[in-house]
């Protein structure tokens, strides 16, 4: 006879323990973005609601925000970093294609030997973190998750192009995720279209960059040659904004609609609405669009961070716990969309 | 099918609630950018509710070419045929 095989036995809820932040020192205003880009305060406030971003200086690294944040997260919820069963890093800009920011995250907090991994779903990268958070809590692959966005836009940005650069911020935010007596998130919306591939990301690969430098190491031509590309040399974020507003607002509101469907809640429910902090002009649409009671608070951290990608929404609803705490137990519509383009939305029990 | 001037006098509605402009501002020889002053958000919003409310589709890559109020009334026009 075949002997019977354990498997892990599964939990009915999960939900966020806790969140925590990181918010870089360097505060970087509109008159700022004017020297690098024809513009002015009001006009740049009119369209996108930023009055400042915070970035991070030279001495503040992708993984000092990340920790900085978890820190913060697991006081918040409890937990010890030992009882931590899996560390989820969500960036595009941890400058290294490996090893893992996960990896190394875990070590310097203490949760080794956890499993750890990085997510690649830009500005959607905590909404798929806390798919795949709530998915292994439920399965009981582990306890505690912990789920970290953080990202060093300042070092893919061209502060003298237009379409992106000038919104982007640096900054970290973290949520535990673990077991729970009640349903705590909701099944996630998530996906992808990629036929958008191209409507935002880098200038060019890494590829492009290794061809150029040797280009420019063998030929006395070879640096003007490289100079000659209408981009720098180190590859940088563009969008293209239009497209992405299409999407980011008709195509999310439905998005954001099927996570309420499927959470089985209305509008009327919510206590918080967290989107994406891409412009102010989305958030502002979407909550047109998703016809949000004035009841609902909404998160708008992008006029003080910027857009923060993958960090935006655990920074945003940071700072609405520790600015309204009796939003605590409420429920929050989440969503996360940015280049891929990807996508993902939950209804959450705030921490 | 609606005739250019009911498609002018639908798409200045859509402007004004946009932008606040009057209706009468809109103009078939005035530019979006340069005359109205729309920017490229402002743009795409007219753009989607003008194929709601005209029943198109105007797909973003055709959005560039839709520089004066003729243009995209013409686009429009065409899209209905």
């Amino acid at each position: 006879m075949t002997a019977v095989m354990n498997q892990t036995t599964a939990r009915e809820f999960s939900r966020i323990h806790g969140v925590g932040s990181f918010r870089p020192d360097v505060i970087v205003t509109n008159d700022d973005v004017c020297q690098w880009i024809d513009s002015s305060d009001e006009w740049i406030q009119q369209r996108t609601g930023i009055v400042t971003r915070a970035r991070a200086g030279e001495d503040t690294s992708l993984l000092d925000m990340a920790e900085g944040a978890s820190r913060e997260a697991l006081a918040s919820a409890g937990i010890e970093a030992s009882q931590i069963g899996a560390v989820i890093v969500s960036t595009v800009t941890f400058p290294y294609a490996t090893p893992s920011a996960a990896a190394a995250l875990a070590d310097r907090i203490g949760a080794t030997p956890a499993p750890a991994f990085d997510i690649s779903a830009a500005c959607a990268g905590y909404c798929y973190g806390v798919a795949q958070a709530d998915a292994l809590v439920r399965s009981g692959m582990a306890e505690y998750v912990l789920v970290v966005g953080a990202e060093k836009l300042s070092d893919v940005i061209d502060n003298h192009e237009r379409t992106i650069s000038f919104l982007l911020g640096d900054g970290a935010g973290a949520v535990v995720i673990g077991p729970s007596d009640i349903p705590g998130i909701s099944p996630s919306v998530w996906g992808s279209d990629g036929s958008k591939w191209s409507a935002i990301g880098m200038t060019h690969s890494q590829l492009d960059l290794r061809d150029a430098v040797l280009q420019a190491e063998s030929s006395p031509e070879g640096t003007a040659l490289v100079a000659g590309t209408e981009a720098q040399l180190w590859p940088t974020l563009r969008q293209d904004g239009q497209t992405v507003f299409r999407w980011a607002v008709w195509e999310m509101a439905k998005m954001a609609k099927q996570a309420l469907a499927d959470a089985g809640v209305t509008a009327e429910d919510l206590a918080a609405f967290i989107p994406h902090q891409a412009n102010m002009r989305i958030i502002d649409e979407m909550v047109k669009q998703l016809k949000l009671p004035e009841s609902v608070v909404v998160a708008r951290d992008i006029a003080t961070s910027g857009n923060t990608s993958a960090a935006s929404i655990p920074m945003a609803m940071d700072r609405m716990l520790k600015e309204s705490p009796e939003l605590s137990g409420g429920l929050a519509l989440q969503i996360g969309f940015g280049a891929g383009l990807v996508f993902g939305a939950q209804v959450v029990v705030l921490p | 099918m609606a005739s250019n001037e009911e498609i002018l006098a639908g798409l200045a509605e859509i402007v004004n609630e946009e932008t606040g402009l009057e209706t009468e501002a809109v103009e078939m020889d005035k530019s979006f950018t340069e005359d109205l002053d729309i920017d490229s958000i402002s743009m795409m919003t007219i753009v989607v509710n003008a194929e709601e409310k005209f029943d198109v589709k105007i797909p973003d890559e055709e959005v560039k070419n839709l520089k004066t109020v003729a243009d995209a009334v013409n686009f429009i026009a065409g899209a209905q045929a």
